[in-house]
């Protein structure tokens, strides 16, 4: 599985969001690789899910392929595990 | 690496909107040397055309650009904003703290990140940050990170 964590550049929340997903995949025991990048490169990219946040998701539905999941607080460990778990079944 | 040091912290600030906080935070860092003042201008653009996805959590905004938009070293400031601001962001307004993050294309930027996640993975961080009165209560807090 293909996870990529998007945000506007690609250096700063998008880094935050890939470490607590990582956080979270672990404790579910889902094996995934997780990546980050700015919202350009993500329309192209050929990943399963794209996690970013509402704002960013608008942008992303009509360009990307990938399955988008919708993270308000990217600190909260228990928003990004229901988040992941509603949609990876 | 320069973390919330006192320099780079200013409390009780009020602002007219987004872009002026943004502004704030980010000439702390220049202030200090640590960013271009290009750099600044890049976290407003990133603004305009990306919108406040940035408002990464409740009542918190991490505006950032960039390394090669003129950071010399990773840093984060901090401005604790008198009065909440509507960023536009659908969950999390109004913004009350905004974290200026300098980012670096170096290892200390991961560092630096991990530091912010530390702090505001916890609740009760993030309340005692709402209400700071001074530098010190801020030093309390990220001693622990």
């Amino acid at each position: 599985m293909h996870i990529l964590c998007v945000c506007g550049v690609g250096q700063g929340s998008s880094l935050i969001l890939k470490m607590n997903v990582e956080t979270v995949l672990k404790e579910l025991g889902i094996e995934a690789k997780v990546e980050h990048s700015d919202v350009t490169s993500a329309t192209g990219a050929n990943a399963d899910y794209i996690i970013t946040s509402n704002e960013l998701a608008e942008t992303l539905k009509n360009r990307a392929t990938s399955e988008i999941i919708i993270v308000n607080n990217f600190f909260d460990t228990n928003e990004i595990k229901h988040a992941l778990q509603e949609h990876i079944k | 690496m320069k973390f919330l040091e006192k320099k780079l912290v200013a409390l009780d600030v009020t602002v007219k909107d987004p872009e002026e906080a943004i502004k704030k935070a980010g000439e702390l860092l220049v202030q200090a040397n640590l960013v271009e003042n290009t750099y600044v201008e890049a976290m407003l653009r990133s603004y305009r055309e990306n919108g406040p996805y940035f408002v990464i959590a409740p009542h918190i905004a991490i505006p950032h650009a960039r390394p090669e938009d003129g950071v010399f070293e990773a840093c984060v400031s901090l401005i604790q904003l008198k009065h909440g601001i509507h960023f536009g962001h659908q969950a999390n307004d109004p913004v009350k703290l905004v974290f200026g993050l300098g980012a670096s294309s170096s290892e200390e930027h991961l560092t630096l990140l991990k530091k912010l996640m530390n702090l505001l993975n916890k609740q009760e961080n993030i309340k005692k940050l709402f209400h700071a009165k001074s530098y010190e209560d801020i030093n309390q807090l990220i001693k622990e990170v």
